[in-house]
């Protein structure tokens, strides 16, 4: 961190102040600075190389990130040996620029839509690459409006006049040396965006562009040179990579709102407002009990999805050992579970950071908070690498055929085994009402289990829902789009427990007594607070009272209370650097408003003291009116 | 062309949407006249918005200023004045793009309170643009508390002069629009010092920029406050006052004057002009808060119907995403809300009509009721149109994200109405307080005001529906809203009562109550805001199906409130279970009815293309061919890469070899 922190190369105007071309132009400067400093210091490691980058671009996006977070690991997935031969040392070294592209202007997250077009001739022994339809042109490709010269490509693959599904392949897009575009390929920028002003997110257009037949990606299927297909073996293993790529989202998630958060409660600890006793000084606004509702909850978030992103990583580092010894039995549920996970904390903490912003007023809506960034910068992952109702809808589909198999009499493993215990209460009528109710509201065992009961009780009723839309219906595909409500409602609840029952696990792990102590308190107040969101589902099944529900709702403000004189210290301890949290609001120091002044001093419209609008039209319109 | 997969939605529609649109605007008439001037200022390529979002935040404000200045020579074209009818549907039309906004409050202000003498100097050179005005009540460390403004203005007998001065940074002036660049003149508040005595915040017209060169004036600092999430179009400025002298005219002094010997006199009543302040934050409603929901609706509405992901059934087509329930639960609640919200509007202005008239009768006896209804009704209604917006915009997936969509800037636009004009947490406050006031005197059997009254009667306790049917009955639900809002309101009140028995000091148990006191401070409003739903669904036409459709989005509206607040309705057992249950069946039902009106009911709306200003909600749906043509005017495309000659070219070819 201090390597990069101290280095000069690395400094630059604040961004807020620079167009969008400036801000593409000083991310290509420090990436190209970056790929040679850690050739430099011989930084090797996936980790240190991580941290690195997180450091020069400030946790921002880049417009080599597709090159290094795609371009490069595919290749070494996905290519022969010979190809790697051909491509992967020059991409290495840089000569070849490459990005991802797939997604395409007319589909996203639905693949097999997907309607590029690669066709083999096996005349010339080439592949023809077509984008047939407006819809067909690649869009959204980071690197790919401006940066890169290569790109792989999905495409349908036609060969021997049958289409095959989707294949990669490798396709050059700039001459090399003068980076101009080659005939048959169109290519550009997509625009501005709400935010990624970095990043050249791009298009392209093919026409009857040729490639040979060496640069489809063939480790897996192959094409021979008479225009054979040859299947691949097995495509599990393209799950592997979704779930790494979803778990890092939901470390992100907490990263984002951990920014937020440490940024609005340290100003709302500087801010001084309005009376709360006569007579008094204005008091601290984080001593309102509103304000400590808005932000202390979401303190709670932040942790626990720093727990369950850790938790996701762990688990795939040990399943994938598992992979490579040929065990893919816990894939399946892994890759369920860590979809609805990635739309749970995505969305939870897109709407996290936006209340961050709103708890620090006006003040908030200006650039020098740092939030609007975060915010602009957080809110796509709610749509990249899987949409997220469609992510939830993937975990119910594993839900419900948990619940079918535990309906058949099999039983469930893993964190979906709750559903076991549901066949045993359906024989008692009236379970709901009968079971008594025994939830301790201090106690974090005793809500994961009221978490548990809920997540039953919703996969139930959503697959019962199901069952019944099926009686009435024919059609598969309607009954589960007619009850696709109930299933994502299901399948949050079901993520909802496993983040408590995550952060419930976690603290016996705690040895230092004290911080014990406080996660504790966060803990309990992650769980109550979303019962008292969500007191509509608890009191429906009849896991808790209305009087039970009543002392939920005191206990969250009683939590407020005892959090408060932590909460600095709680975001204090994320550990964020001036430098990196990008926020006036958020100092370390606490000295706001001289500061405010100052960078307000070096806003571009500053730049002169007369704007040469007043001149142009002001002074005219005086002399006219 | 129109896209065959937006034309087919058009094909029967259930109801008439031209006459949809004549209901909106409030008469056949009053859609002609908004048409005539959005055409006007449409047609004219000065206004045009087509670069606005490839624009740089100095060239938007150049931009800004240029408009107000044609502006003012368009109205004067076509016979347009501030006072006229048309005026309204001007800001409409230009997107509220344009500078001098604030040079508009800052006239009202002297109009309402200034002497008349201060009124017939200041405002013939404010309309004349001799001057530009902004208006400077914000400063760095305070906001809605206006009472902690720093600013201070020290009488100085021996000169008849006022002395303002900043007198530390948090008391700058900060946030102020207009200022930063074009204003040449504000009104500033600032703590009235006479005589070593503060007499509290009072107005003062500060000249900031000299009418010749436009440089500050001597013991001025002011300049812009830097990028901001939205509005690049407008100079948000501060000002440092240091020992600015001006003379005792320049007080502005309608309801107080300070005498040439010092002494402070205070005349009329101030309830006015306070019934003029809360009447803002419902004039701002409309253009500024609900505009930009109905736009959202029209683009996420009809993107979803252009859009088409997976299949729904194997060997179809590809389905178009509003077939989705999911894309319909997102969406259709939102669009609801618009319809909803747009009818509150309509209530508040006739309210605050009829309770102007009666003030200029010296009848102040509504106004803590309209300043309940003003401080509630922005905070419910700009809360929940942002939310509206940000789902319409993720709704769009990927595209929404890019600013051709227009959906961001529409977002980051509106989530600042949360805050300006009073911040919305302070606001349910205030209706709070006054919430639990008259619960207090309704206990007591002491009269209250009409909007309340609800708070004495007895209700029976439990939901009568006996089937999903049920709950498309207005009286069900409007009960449900009705009786949910005084269960919230009666239990804080009594939670208070008990705190401050047990001896707890009455502003700590006000501040342990907060929370919940602004949960029903809003579901007040949620009542209030169903229940005129309701009946105006009565009251419109039966004929050309409008009131049917209507009597569906009523429907969905409260439905949706309820299916999404569960635990309110659950809570003391007024809907059972098996009756929530009901309403969901209900509420996901009525998602199936409206999906087939939902494109003619966001044209109703009746936005052009032009003051969209999306690639994605066009009329004619050619979604992807704009977004194409769109991005290559991207200067990105048209302008070189600077940055291929400068590091990319030595990325690829040098610099990495030699190491």
């Amino acid at each position: 961190e201090a390597l990069v922190i101290n280095d000069p190369d690395f400094q630059h105007e604040d961004l807020n102040f620079l167009s969008r071309s400036q801000r593409y132009e000083q991310a290509i400067r420090k990436s190209a600075l970056m790929v040679m400093k850690l050739r430099e210091y011989g930084i090797a490691d996936p980790e240190e190389i991580y941290w690195f980058k997180s450091f020069v671009h400030r946790g921002r996006p880049e417009p080599l990130d597709l090159h290094l977070g795609m371009f490069l690991p595919t290749l070494l997935t996905q290519a022969t040996p010979e190809q790697q031969d051909r491509f992967f040392m020059p991409a290495w070294n840089l000569e070849i620029i490459g990005t991802y592209a797939q997604t395409e202007m007319g589909h996203g997250t639905h693949l097999r839509g997907l309607e590029t077009t690669a066709t083999y001739d096996p005349a010339t022994q080439e592949f023809i690459l077509n984008s047939p339809t407006v819809t067909s042109i690649k869009w959204w490709p980071g690197g790919l409006g401006k940066t890169s010269n290569h790109a792989i490509v999905l495409a349908q693959l036609y060969t021997q006049g049958q289409c095959k599904g989707l294949h990669a392949f490798i396709v050059p897009i700039r001459q090399l040396g003068t980076h101009e575009p080659l005939p048959g390929i169109t290519v550009g920028d997509i625009g501005p965006k709400f935010g990624y002003d970095e990043m050249d997110n791009g298009y392209l257009k093919m026409d009857n562009f040729r490639i040979p037949r060496e640069n489809m990606l063939m480790k897996y299927a192959q094409v021979e040179p008479d225009g054979t297909y040859v299947k691949p073996l097995s495509d599990k293993l393209t799950y592997g990579t979704m779930v790494f790529i979803r778990s890092l989202i939901v470390g992100d998630s907490a990263q984002s709102l951990s920014r937020a958060c440490t940024i609005a409660i340290r100003y709302s600890a500087v801010r001084h407002q309005s009376e709360l006793k006569p007579g008094e000084p204005e008091p601290q606004i984080l001593d309102y009990q509103t304000q400590q509702y808005k932000l202390f909850p979401l303190l709670a978030t932040a942790y626990a999805f720093h727990f369950v992103g850790a938790y996701i990583k762990d688990t795939y580092r040990r399943i994938s050992g598992d992979i490579n010894e040929g065990d893919l039995s816990e894939l399946p549920e892994l890759h369920a579970l860590t979809a609805g996970l990635k739309a749970f904390a995505s969305w939870t903490a897109n709407a996290g950071i936006e209340e961050c912003r709103m708890a620090c007023g006006g003040h908030g809506y200006s650039r020098c908070s740092g939030i609007p960034d975060i915010y602009v910068t957080f809110t796509p992952s709610c749509t990249y690498e899987g949409e997220n109702t469609v992510m939830m809808l993937q975990t119910a589909r594993f839900l419900v055929k948990s619940y079918n198999q535990v309906s058949s009499g099999q039983r469930v493993t893993g964190m979906v085994s709750y559903l076991n215990d549901l066949s045993r209460q359906r024989i008692q009528p009236q379970h709901v009402a009968a079971r008594p109710v025994t939830v301790r509201i201090n106690d974090p065992l005793s809500l994961v289990e009221a978490y548990k009961a809920r997540a039953a009780r919703l996969v139930e009723a959503a697959a019962e829902n199901l069952q019944a839309e099926l009686n009435h219906r024919k059609s598969k595909e309607d009954a589960w789009n007619r009850t696709s409500v109930d299933l994502v409602r299901a399948s949050e609840a079901h993520c909802h427990y496993v983040v408590v029952k995550l952060f419930a696990a976690k603290l016996p792990e705690v040895s230092n007594a004290a911080v014990r102590a406080v996660l504790t308190e966060l803990c309990l107040l992650y769980a109550l607070y979303g019962i008292s969101k969500n007191t509509g589902d608890f009191l429906q099944a009849g896991i808790l009272s209305d009087a039970q529900v009543t002392q939920v709702n005191q206990r969250v403000k009683e939590l407020l209370a005892i959090i408060r004189p932590n909460a600095v210290a709680l975001v204090d301890s994320f550990d964020f650097h001036d430098v990196h949290l990008g926020s006036v609001l958020g100092r370390y120091d606490g000295n706001v408003y001289e500061n405010m002044f100052e960078w307000a001093k070096k806003s571009p419209l500053n730049k002169t003291q007369v704007h040469e609008s007043f001149h142009k039209h002001l002074k005219p319109m005086q002399a006219k009116l | 062309s129109v896209n065959p997969d937006i034309a087919s939605e058009r094909q029967t529609p259930s109801f008439s949407v031209e006459k949809l649109t004549a209901r909106l605007d409030g008469g056949v008439e009053q859609t002609r006249m908004r048409r005539a001037v959005v055409e006007a200022i449409e047609s004219d390529p000065e206004f045009s918005r087509e670069s606005q979002y490839f624009q740089s935040q100095n060239e938007r404000y150049e931009a800004a200023v240029r408009k107000a200045v044609h502006l003012q020579k368009k109205m004067h074209e076509m016979g347009w004045t501030e006072n006229g009818p048309e005026y309204k549907y001007i800001y409409r039309a230009l997107s509220g793009d344009v500078a001098f906004l604030l040079h508009r409050i800052f006239v009202r202000s002297i109009s309402m309170l200034g002497s008349d003498e201060q009124i017939a100097k200041w405002i013939p050179l404010a309309s004349q643009y001799q001057l530009i005005g902004s208006y400077a009540q914000t400063e760095l460390g305070h906001g809605t508390y206006l009472q902690g403004l720093e600013t201070t203005a020290v009488f100085d007998s021996s000169t008849q002069e006022f002395i303002l001065n900043t007198p530390k940074i948090s008391a700058m002036k900060w946030w102020p629009g207009d200022m930063g660049r074009s204003a040449t003149h504000t009104v500033a508040f600032a703590q009235l010092y006479i005589h070593g005595k503060c007499y509290g915040i009072h107005p003062f017209i500060v000249q900031i920029r000299s009418l010749q060169d436009h440089s500050l004036c001597p013991g001025i600092t002011a300049g812009d406050i830097g990028p901001k999430m939205n509005f690049e179009h407008a100079d948000n400025g501060y000002l440092m006052l240091q020992n600015v002298r001006i003379p005792r005219e320049n007080m502005l002094s309608k309801f107080c004057e300070v005498q040439p010997d010092g002494t402070y006199v205070r005349r009329g009543s101030q309830k006015i002009n306070y019934f003029t302040m809360t009447t803002v934050r419902i004039s701002l409603l409309s253009d500024e808060v609900l505009a930009p929901l109905m736009k959202a609706c029209t683009i996420a509405i009809r993107y979803s119907v252009v859009r088409r992901q997976s299949k729904l059934k194997p060997g179809e087509q590809e389905a178009k995403i509003l077939d989705y329930q999911t894309q319909q639960e997102k969406l259709l609640p939102q669009l609801a809300a618009a319809y909803a919200f747009h009818f509150i509007n309509d209530y508040l202005q006739e309210l605050f009509n009829r309770a102007y008239r009666e003030i200029q009768r010296k009848n102040f006896d509504t106004l803590p009721e309209l300043h309940a209804f003003s401080s509630g009704f922005k905070a419910l209604v700009t809360q929940h149109c942002t939310s509206g917006v940000e789902i319409c915009l993720r709704a769009c997936g990927g595209h929404g994200y890019s600013l051709l969509s227009g959906l961001p800037s529409l977002y980051t636009k509106i989530l600042a109405s949360c805050i300006y004009e009073g911040e919305n947490t302070i606001l349910l406050l205030q209706t709070a307080r006054f919430l639990i006031k008259c619960f207090m005197a309704a206990s007591a059997g002491q009269p209250v005001p009409p909007s309340v009254t609800y708070l004495a009667a007895v209700k029976p306790s439990k939901c009568p529906a006996k089937n999903k049917l049920d709950f498309l009955s207005p009286d069900i639900y409007t009960e449900a809203y009705q009786h949910s809002a005084v269960r919230l309101i009666s239990s804080t009140a009594a939670k208070l009562q008990d705190l401050v028995q047990s001896g707890v000091k009455k502003y700590d148990a006000w501040n342990r109550c907060t929370v919940q006191l602004v949960q029903a401070a809003k579901a007040h409003c949620h009542y209030i805001t169903v229940k005129n739903f309701a009946e105006t669904v009565e009251r419109l036409e039966t004929k050309a199906g409008i009131q049917k459709i209507m009597k569906h989005l009523c429907d969905l509206f409260a439905l949706h409130g309820i299916f999404s607040n569960a635990g309110v309705f659950l809570h003391d057992g007024y809907i059972s279970g098996a009756q929530m249950d009901m309403v969901t069946a209900s509420y996901l039902d009525l998602l199936a009815v409206i999906r087939k009106d939902a494109v003619p009911l966001v044209d109703a709306f009746d936005f052009t293309d032009k003051s969209l200003n999306s690639a994605l909600g066009s009329y004619d749906g050619q979604v992807y061919q704009r977004l194409y043509e769109w991005a290559q005017k991207s200067p990105t495309n048209t302008q070189m890469n600077p940055a291929y000659e400068r590091y990319l070219k030595p990325l690829l070819h040098n610099t990495l070899s030699k190491l």
